[in-house]
């Protein structure tokens, strides 16, 4: 274990961080408000702070092993949101420091979960560096370090623990270049999306925040009805981005090296297009009778659909007043989540494929024990190795999310409330049904059941292994 | 450059090293899964499992993209075939390894041009030259040769009782007359390109650079000359002792050759009849003792088994036989070997890593030189690179003490119209030479690259 890589690289992670604030500074300074101080302040401290700590734990060597890996990413991630949370306390806008924290793990792990109660009151500085950090999170932002510089002789570690999917490869030999490759297309696409919102009738402030919010598939809006008040167009455009950023950056490359034949074979895409498809006409039919027109009934079920599926979270109505039926089917897309490789959170669909097919092999086995079955997908023969981790992850997931259930059930809340704020926390989604539902927020929860809610934000977007890695005893011991 | 590697065994891997620390791009395929996973889990490579001729495997690969192709697979006929995809699928350059005997005689050269393979690399073959080259000249450690023989580097180890012991450099070119140039001092872990004031130690290892002649003059000063071996045991009946027994044989040494196994011995028996074959283990001291290893002037451990090797050719240099060679195939390995007081230890990926690194070194170099040669030095901390001047180098003809050289690089030497000479400071560098170049710490691919 090289410890002093494991204390050295998030240092620099928090670097990159504190100068990637100087963006909301200067947003800051464009609108002539306050809040620069605040950036200001903790941009230079972190700086003034990681230099000379990171020159004290100078690494001998870069080479890392995949336990470092882990436990690099998780301590980086806490490390950004404690820095990037300081900002609203500073500035007096979020007084609390759980509350500010909340919200800042909420925006790096693309939850989009708020306990603002009115978002129409903050300053814009401080609305941009919230939904800045949907974009830099939905990504990844060791992935973001790693394209501009060499952090690591053996990256491959830290892009596995980061991305989230059963299986992380790299598009090109190196990683820094497959770094490049995933921000440049993940940049190209933001713009396209800031350029069509500006036309549906938002201001430049509001598409690019809204824009960012899509990218990370996070969800933070800057009015308390999200997305209800902008044009059908609009809401149309985010429908169809929220989609596009839960597909595989993968297929994105294959597309832009123009093979397109392994794009479109891909299993995991159509399987997802599928179930939107499904959901979106079971949930328009059940709801039709709210809607004066089918367009608007299709509106609403669409993006509700692909909001909840690819754990973005924004939303055009209450669908917490929508029928059983309606609110089941979100429930149900709430942990299935987006493709493997996206910026979505969620179980990820390839997960759901090989859970169903290793369900299928093992029915078989127990009719013919001594059938012999190879599980596919993708084209390929999958190792046992990587059925064997998502089984365990699924089984880590929901003792996880029980855990959490019950943290929570501490709360003077209905069981509703408490068991789908931790789902839409967990699967990085932001909100749920009943008292944390769209038309309210999770300000209604104790400072503790925000950092139970805050620590399944992070298991989520980590997927569980890095964390736990983190804070188990063995890791850290000498033997 | 965009480089394929098919086959993740020995020499793919530490070729996979060495090509990423020159930061080449590098694919991996090899059609076990886990040598894959080890690979790309320490290096920036990516990987692919799968068969390396398999069309759609390269294609996955994206061969059409790659510069070069380096088939490196334990089965000739894949490494063959995958080459001729690649080159029909667009790769410019394709490097096979080829090492069985029946295409590496008068054939060779049809199947290279039928297949269009810019390299055919026999690993036996090679290592069998240079463990060849090593018992020309027993008391050297080492050998490189640069420019057809025109300059060669030896490395000698001082032994405790050297006369260098404590010796200055200067005072070293004072006592030892001859036209020869220390240019690296290996010492423990570390390489240094020693100045003058640089005072050698017992233990180190020093390489010179001289002509071919200059050397045996340098040694006979030294009393380190020793005769050439006459009578030799080599120990394994595999490729290398094959290649390596029709050399000595043609030179007329007596070469006696021990292996376990009936049927190795028969076909080396068949093929060499010249040769004395033993059939028993090697490891048995008394065969050993029975078959005279105590009279023998070399004795060369060439079995499969890396620990064999090395622990017989310490059993033989109890003997104070002139000359042990061990060869170790496990990189981690050669360490161990070397700290049980072996000094001669070759290892057939290292040999095969140097000629395709000074091959892939070489197509990257296009200014103003290009690469001849390449050895790297003490697990490729230093180097040893030749060059061959092209007209538009931009220091040529410049007196080289006014040269404003880079720090930890030596021009070890010049060879000019096939007459070599060890430069001194009024010597000038001119288009159509040839030069050695010393570095440690840094890769150099173009001669522009020492010069500040």
């Amino acid at each position: 274990m090289n410890r002093r890589m494991i204390l050295y690289m998030p240092l620099q992670i928090l670097r990159a961080t504190a100068l990637l604030m100087l963006l909301p500074a200067a947003v800051s300074i464009y609108y002539r408000e306050p809040c620069v101080w605040s950036f200001l302040i903790c941009s230079g401290g972190a700086l003034l702070l990681s230099i000379p700590a990171a020159k004290l734990v100078k690494p001998y060597t870069k080479e890392i092993y995949a336990k470092d890996g882990f436990v690099i990413v998780a301590l980086s991630w806490i490390l950004l949101s404690a820095l990037g949370a300081l900002p609203f306390t500073i500035s007096g806008e979020i007084p609390s420091y759980v509350d500010a924290f909340f919200e800042t793990v909420s925006g790096f792990t693309t939850t989009g979960a708020s306990i603002l109660t009115h978002v129409e009151s903050m300053s814009r500085g401080l609305l941009f560096w919230r939904s800045f950090t949907h974009f830099l999170g939905g990504m990844g932002v060791i992935v973001f370090v790693m394209a501009i510089t060499n952090l690591s002789d053996r990256p491959i570690h830290i892009m596995r623990a980061e991305m989230p999917g059963p299986i992380v490869g790299k598009l090109v030999p190196k990683a820094k270049q497959t770094a490049k490759i995933l921000y440049l297309i993940y940049i190209v696409l933001t713009l396209t999306e800031i350029a069509l919102l500006k036309i549906g009738g938002m201001s430049l402030f509001e598409a690019t925040v809204h824009a960012f919010g899509t990218a990370g598939t996070g969800g933070f809006g800057i009015r308390s009805d999200s997305i209800a008040g902008y044009t059908p167009f609009a809401q149309w455009v985010i429908t169809v981005f929220m989609m596009v950023f839960g597909v595989n950056f993968n297929l994105y490359y294959l597309i832009l090296i123009r093979n397109f034949k392994t794009a479109l074979k891909s299993r995991e895409l159509w399987v997802y297009c599928g179930i939107f498809g499904g959901s979106t006409l079971l949930v328009t039919l059940n709801v039709l009778r709210m809607f004066p027109s089918f367009g608007t009934a299709l509106r609403h079920a669409a993006f509700q659909v692909s909001s909840i599926m690819t754990t973005t979270g924004f939303v055009t109505t209450d669908y917490d007043r929508w029928p059983q039926l309606s609110k089941t089917v979100l429930l149900l897309l709430m942990f299935i989540g987006a493709c493997a490789g996206s910026t979505a959170g969620g179980l990820k669909v390839s997960r759901v494929i090989i859970l169903g097919k290793t369900i299928h092999r093992e029915v078989t086995r127990m009719l013919h024990p001594r059938s012999v079955r190879v599980i596919r997908f993708e084209g390929k023969k999958l190792e046992e190795a990587v059925i064997h981790n998502t089984a365990v992850y699924f089984v880590l997931y929901f003792i996880c999310v029980m855990a959490g259930f019950f943290l929570l059930s501490i709360e003077p809340l209905d069981l509703e409330s408490c068991f789908t704020a931790v789902v839409a926390c967990f699967n990085n989604i932001g909100p749920a049904f009943g008292a944390a539902g769209p038309a309210s927020n999770y300000a209604v929860f104790s400072p503790f059941s925000k950092l139970v809610l805050s620590a399944a934000m992070l298991l989520g977007r980590l997927e569980i292994f890095p964390l736990i890695l983190a804070f188990s005893p063995t890791t850290w011991m000498k033997k | 450059m965009k480089i394929i590697i098919a086959g993740c065994g020995k020499i793919g891997s530490a070729l996979t090293r060495s090509l990423v620390r020159e930061g080449h791009d590098v694919t991996v395929i090899d059609k076990k899964k886990s040598s894959v996973d080890e690979l790309v889990n320490i290096c920036d490579v990516r990987g692919f499992y799968g068969n390396a001729a398999d069309p759609d495997v390269l294609q996955e690969a994206e061969v059409s993209k790659a510069d070069m192709l380096i088939a490196a697979t334990s089965t000739d006929e894949l490494n063959m075939l995958s080459c001729f995809f690649a080159k029909k699928m667009g790769v410019q350059h394709t490097v096979a390894r080829i090492r069985n005997a029946d295409y590496n005689d008068d054939n060779l050269p049809f199947i290279k041009q039928q297949l269009g393979l810019s390299m055919a690399i026999n690993p036996e073959y090679q290592t069998a030259n240079t463990v060849f080259n090593l018992l020309k000249l027993p008391s050297a450690v080492k050998i490189e040769t640069f420019s057809n023989r025109n300059l060669e580097m030896v490395d000698l180890r001082l032994k405790s009782d050297s006369s260098l012991h404590g010796l200055q450099l200067s005072e070293m070119r004072d006592r030892y007359k001859g036209n020869y140039l220390v240019c690296t001092v290996i010492r423990g872990e570390n390489v240094f390109i020693p100045g003058g004031d640089f005072t050698l130690q017992s233990g180190d290892t020093i390489g010179v650079i001289a002509a071919p002649n200059e050397i045996p003059k340098l040694l006979k000063q030294l009393k380190l000359m020793k005769k050439q071996a006459r009578n030799i045991m080599i120990l394994g009946a595999g490729r290398i002792t094959y290649y390596l027994s029709k050399k000595l044989a043609s030179l007329g040494t007596n070469v006696k050759v021990i292996d376990k196994d009936l049927e190795k011995c028969e076909q080396l028996a068949e093929q060499l009849p010249s040769c004395a074959v033993i059939c028993g283990d090697g490891a048995e001291q008394e065969l050993l003792l029975q078959e005279g290893i105590r009279s023998m002037d070399a004795f060369i451990a060439l079995t499969g088994i890396d620990e064999e090797n090395i622990l017989l050719s310490v059993f033989a240099g109890a003997f104070h036989t002139s000359k042990v060679i061990c060869k170790v195939n496990r990189e981690g390995l050669t360490e161990i070997a070397e700290s049980l007081g072996l000094d001669c230890v070759i290892s057939p990926e290292k040999t095969v890593t140097d000629i395709i690194l000074r091959y892939v070194r070489a197509l990257t170099s296009t200014v103003g030189s290009r690469i001849e040669t390449l050895y790297q030095l003490a697990d490729g901390k230093a180097e040893a690179v030749e060059f061959v001047v092209t007209p538009d180098f931009p220091a040529a003809g410049i007196p080289l003490k006014d040269l404003r050289l880079k720090t930890n690089i030596l021009i070890a030497g010049i060879v000019r119209n096939r007459k070599s000479m060890i430069p001194a400071g009024k010597d000038v560098i001119l288009p159509g030479d040839k030069v050695i170049v010393v570095s440690t710490g840094r890769t150099i691919t173009d001669l522009t690259d020492i010069i500040k």
